[in-house]
């Protein structure tokens, strides 16, 4: 039990060991605890502002789908204005179109009872010049009497 | 369960074989080969360990490692913090250093006492003390060294004349200097000297409990020797945690200039 050179190795090793220690073993080590530790808490803010933005995306989002909401039914009421419009156009074409059909028909059918008259004149007149013709034989010539005939078809015309 | 070359010696035989060193050389030249193998084999393990933690470092996800590694170091880290305010690069290794080496030197007294000797005498070595804290060679040149860095630091931050005057002008003022001058260098001294001889006492004395459980009748033994190792485990690591945390205190006051 007493103190000899023994000392004297101890205080080799020990010293080699905290030589060794404080370049190798603690610097490496305790600097990645120390980066472990900032990237913890920048994680952690991360995350913070994260959720910081979550918060305002959902304003804006709500802001949005309302903003789209008064669009959608401004359209829809623009929509619906338009159809009426376009209601509306329609049947003012659709009567226009109707009258001048009308008008066409009428038109026509006027044409026609001219056409009518006309060729009924005709054959009036020549049905009365026949029958004149038969009354007064071979004594009207139909030469001479045109004058007359014709003013007589004019009458009835 | 002595070795039968010591039986005839009876207990008082058994226990000094157990704590007989295994010696070489002569007078002051005399080595203790088991504690210096041993303590170079756990600081060599405790420097195996961090190397290969240090080595795997990763600031993402540790391994288990690694985890535990850096366990010791904050732990470490958090006791220097506590009771150093200086900046230094030493002094936490150094505590990391101390309180590693100190506990495996420690936790070898757990290890049943005859195992080793009895390995030993298969081998041929007669004497085999395995726990480095049981000898005070050990446990001083740990000491030791932390009185020189006290005085090295005392100098370095107080410089020469500083560390002169705290030494002859406290705490009684000039009028007083050698009274102050032998208080102060007893104070000094007694710091090694209680570093050293605390760990030593306290290992000495568990490890001569364990032997004495030993030459008990073998029915006897555990239920002596079970409570006394759980109480071991907490002695081994108080002991580790107080060398280094003591280290720690007297390095901040080498640093605190007053």
């Amino acid at each position: 039990m007493s103190i000899n050179a023994t000392l004297i190795g101890q205080m080799i090793t020990f010293a080699l060991l905290v030589w060794f220690t404080m370049k190798y073993i603690w610097p490496p080590l305790f600097d990645s605890l120390e980066e472990r530790k900032k990237k913890i808490a920048d994680g952690l803010a991360a995350a913070e502002k994260g959720q910081e933005q979550i918060i305002l995306a959902e304003k804006k989002a709500i802001g949005v789908i309302k903003e789209a909401k008064e669009q959608s039914s401004e359209i829809v009421t623009l929509a619906q204005k338009r159809a009426n419009e376009i209601v509306e156009e329609s049947k003012d074409t659709a009567k226009k179109e109707g009258d001048r059909l009308i008008l066409a028909a009428k038109a026509q059918i006027e044409q026609e009872i001219q056409q009518a008259k006309e060729g009924l004149r005709q054959q009036v007149a020549e049905l009365a010049l026949s029958a004149a013709e038969q009354i007064l034989g071979a004594e009207i010539d139909k030469a001479k009497h045109q004058d007359i005939i014709s003013k007589v078809s004019n009458q009835l015309g | 369960m002595a070795s039968e070359v010591h039986a005839a010696e009876g207990a008082t035989g058994y226990i000094i074989h157990h704590l007989t060193p295994l010696h070489f050389g002569e007078g002051f030249w005399t080595l203790h080969l088991d504690t210096l193998f041993f303590s170079a084999a756990l600081g060599g393990l405790f420097v195996w360990f961090f190397k290969t933690a240090a080595d795997k470092a990763t600031s993402e996800v540790p391994g288990l490692v690694q985890n535990f590694a850096e366990l010791l170091i904050e732990f470490v880290d958090n006791q220097v913090k506590d009771s150093f305010h200086g900046h230094s690069k030493l002094i936490a290794p150094l505590a990391l250093t101390i309180f590693c080496w100190v506990f495996l030197w420690n936790f070898m007294d757990l290890f049943p006492v005859d195992i080793f000797p009895l390995i030993g005498s298969l081998i041929g070595i007669e004497y085999l003390r395995v726990v480095p804290s049981t000898d005070l060679n050990a446990t001083f040149a740990m000491s030791i060294s932390v009185f020189c860095l006290i005085i090295f630091y005392s100098i370095k931050i107080k410089g020469p004349w500083g560390f002169a005057k705290e030494l002859m002008f406290q705490p009684f003022g000039p009028w007083l200097l050698p009274f102050n001058l032998l208080l102060k260098l007893v104070e000094e001294i007694a710091k090694p000297i209680s570093l050293a001889l605390r760990l030593f006492g306290n290992l000495y004395a568990g490890e001569l409990i364990f032997i004495l459980i030993a030459l008990l009748p073998w029915y006897i033994q555990p239920v002596l020797s079970f409570p006394w190792a759980i109480f071991h485990i907490l002695i081994i690591t108080l002991q580790a945690f107080i060398f280094m945390v003591l280290t720690v205190v007297y390095l901040s006051m080498a640093h605190e200039d007053h």
